[in-house]
């Protein structure tokens, strides 16, 4: 009996494509892209840090840290506006906006003076500290930064660390003999030689912090003055809210036409001339406002219980929540028009908004992704649109810098609109 | 009497299957129709053509000496699908009027009709109920309601009391009668022969795609098995093997093999065949206790043109 009873369960699995692909393939494409994001398929880069350097110190050592900045491989150094070197050359101000604009997660300012006191003092200070100015929504950027920024201090620059060091030493211990100064002497031409070779010298030794034994730096969140906790809210409100409206939305496009098509009720309405067209048209506006209202009640949820700052972002708010709902709305419409049942749908659905939420940044910030992972991203509607709620939010943009998101999730609402209609020709007289 | 709809040498094919081929008839005012077929003859193929859901490869219909383009439901036409085709979380009246509306009704005339149609259709008192509490029966009604509402001058109803119980049924048939005597025409499809053969006024019989036969259930019987009686009779005892015999060779008539108590005879003139059968029992000893005399039905036409195999 029981052997009956496997017999049925195995000849109703076997034929079902849809659930047998949903057991065994879903996981293996969801194990797949999860160990592409978060592995790296364990020979992909790790994501080079976009770093702004502002050099107002412009001196030899200064010069040299910068190069041995750019040197590194794990940065991507611009010290101009323009990421390809045009434009005016970057000062404080404008390293600062990049940060808040989220052009670069971490900016460097190296101050006036630097170069002088490290020549005279080492790492023995008293000279004023570098600046990291940083944004906190990336906690991993600013800390390689750190980090990188030790290392390269003393690789840039190992004479003129020594000239410093030897300089101290005969201010607290007296002056060296000429055949001292003569065997320094001798040794300076291999310590400027190695500079900038990433061989730290076996005198030195990385920094443990900002500038416990190394450079002295401090970090400045330069979010923080106008942001707060709620504004880190709102990127779980857009992340999670992103992924449910996907999922709402094809559910409710699902409801709205395969169901309708399975009872009679779409061939009911069609019989009525409203032509195909027109039923789209009203699916998918209900749809949108439905995603809006559905991500509105989140974001207000989260004003009231998380502190978002909703209030004040209202307009900026209302534009993405628009054109994310639409899109929304209009995708859920495609899959709709491309299922043939309801099973089929949920097993496109599934697979398709969790891999787009998992590589559009729903589920884990792309920022923290490797490079090739981050463009990927961008072909998700996941990624434009979080993007977008970032910017409103975190960034403080003005409505006329959401351009490129409203312009993507415009263009796609309008492909999916067509290809929705295209597909729903088979409703149509035959 | 006037011809609303008429579809001539209709033809339509999906890939190499022939779901129409040369298919004609036509639609009277004011009358009911069977529309009858073995599964897959072109019966739906046929409704959706009419309905401006399927586009002919040939052949034309016409309604009210128009012809269709195919692409559009005409205003004069209403659908009954065979699918309950309402909202199940919508009240009835609810989904009256959202029907209503789509096929252009509002204000007072929409409330004024969706008031005529719960009451015809006997759902007046559960008006305000969701759908998805009512029986089959009601949610028939109810879907038969939404595809006349508009007041159209053509309805196609799919099996419209497939799946209710006789109550409803008559109640259903009651209704497509009222529509009928008010001069609307109305063509359905069934498969319950024997309501085809009681309710409606012709009866068209469509199979390979093709109209075989199409008039009154005794023109159609006139057509095909042509006019006899069956007469059953119960004796009170099984008659002896010889005397069926001997019944059998002199009257004509069959004796059933499992039950020697019941004496089936055809014939063409019962009054003057049915009084000798009944001396021969008489003279074998056996008296008789029930008479059943029955025509042909439309059942033996349509299983004489169709034939008994199965279809798939």
């Amino acid at each position: 009996m029981i052997g009956t009873l496997l017999r049925i369960g195995y000849l109703n699995l076997s034929r079902d494509r849809v659930a047998l692909s949903l057991k065994f393939l879903l996981p293996i494409v969801f194990f797949s892209i999860f160990a592409s994001v978060f592995g790296g398929q364990g020979n992909a880069q790790t994501a080079r840090i976009n770093l702004a350097v502002v050099d107002e110190d412009h001196s030899e050592f200064s010069r040299r840290l910068v190069a041995g900045l750019q040197n590194d491989k794990a940065l991507r150094v611009r010290t101009t506006a323009d990421v390809k070197g045009a434009g005016p050359t970057l000062d404080r101000a404008l390293a600062e906006q990049s940060v808040r604009s989220g052009d670069v997660p971490v900016a460097l300012v190296i101050p006036p003076g630097l170069g002088d006191s490290f020549a005279k003092n080492g790492f023995g200070g008293g000279g004023a500290a570098m600046q990291l100015l940083s944004d906190v929504s990336d906690p991993i950027a600013p800390q390689m930064v750190l980090g990188l920024l030790q290392k390269v201090t003393m690789t840039a620059a190992p004479d003129l660390l020594m000239q410093g060091g030897l300089r101290q030493f005969e201010h607290y211990a007296g002056a060296m003999t000429p055949q001292q100064k003569s065997a320094v002497d001798a040794w300076m031409p291999e310590l400027r030689a190695q500079s900038g070779t990433g061989v730290t010298p076996a005198a030195g030794r990385p920094a443990g912090g900002s500038g416990a034994m190394g450079v002295s730096v401090d970090v400045v969140d330069v979010m923080r003055s106008h942001s707060n906790r709620g504004s880190l809210v709102s990127f779980y409100a857009a992340g999670v809210g992103v992924m449910f409206l996907l999922f709402s939305s094809v559910a409710g496009a699902g409801g709205a036409l395969l169901e309708e098509a399975e009872a009679g009720t779409l061939e009911r309405l069609l019989s009525t001339n409203m032509g195909l067209t027109r039923l789209l048209a009203g699916k998918w506006i209900f749809l949108a406002l439905g995603g809006m209202a559905q991500l509105t009640v989140m974001f207000a949820w989260g004003s009231l219980v998380f502190g978002l700052p909703l209030s004040s972002h209202l307009p900026g708010f209302i534009v993405m929540t628009t054109v994310t709902a639409a899109a929304a709305a209009a995708l859920g419409l495609v899959l709709a028009t491309l299922a043939r049942s309801r099973e089929q749908l949920s097993g496109f659905s599934t697979i398709l908004v969790l891999t787009m939420s998992a590589l559009g940044g729903s589920m884990f910030p792309r920022f923290l992704m490797s490079e090739s992972m981050q463009r990927v991203g961008l072909l998700t509607f996941n990624a434009w649109a979080l993007d977008g709620y970032l910017k409103v939010f975190w960034r403080d943009a003005a409505l006329w810098q959401l351009w490129p998101q409203v312009l993507v999730l415009c263009g796609l609402t309008a492909v999916f609109l067509a290809t929705a209609r295209m597909l729903a020709r088979r409703w149509e007289a035959a | 009497m006037m011809h609303v709809l008429t579809v001539h040498d209709a033809r339509k094919a999906f890939g190499a299957v022939k779901a129409l081929d040369g298919a004609s008839f036509d639609l009277r005012q004011g009358e009911l129709l069977a529309l009858l077929g073995p599964n897959g003859a072109g019966k739906t193929t046929l409704i959706r053509a009419i309905a401006g859901r399927v586009r002919l490869d040939g052949g034309e219909v016409r309604m009210f000496d128009r012809a269709l383009d195919g692409r559009h439901t005409p205003r004069e036409l209403g659908i009954v699908p065979q699918e309950i085709a309402v909202y199940p979380n919508l009240t009835a009246r609810e989904n009256l009027e959202v029907f209503g509306g789509l096929h252009g009704l509002s204000g007072a005339d929409l409330g004024r009709q969706v008031d005529w149609a719960l009451e015809s259709t006997g759902l007046a008192d559960r008006a305000g109920e969701s759908v998805r509490q009512f029986s089959g029966g009601m949610r028939r009604r109810l879907n038969i309601a939404c595809g006349v509402l508009h007041r159209p001058r053509i309805v196609l109803l799919d099996e419209p009391t497939v799946g209710v119980d006789p109550q409803s049924r008559d109640r259903i048939y009651d209704t497509l009668a009222a529509l009928a005597a008010s001069g609307v025409s109305l063509l359905l499809t069934t498969h319950h022969l024997e309501e085809a053969e009681a309710r409606c006024s012709r009866t068209v019989i469509i199979d390979h795609g093709k109209v075989i036969a199409a008039g009154t259930t005794p023109e159609l019987v006139d057509l095909t098995v042509g006019r006899f009686r069956i007469v059953s009779l119960r004796l009170n005892t099984p008659l002896a093997a010889i005397d069926a015999a001997r019944l059998a060779s002199d009257s004509g008539v069959e004796i059933d093999a499992a039950d020697a108590t019941l004496v089936k005879a055809r014939m063409r003139d019962v009054a003057l065949e049915l009084p000798p059968l009944l001396d021969t029992i008489r003279a074998a000893g056996r008296t008789v206790d029930d008479v059943d005399v029955r025509g042909p039905s439309l059942q033996a036409v349509f299983i004489h043109l169709t034939g008994k195999e199965l279809r798939e």
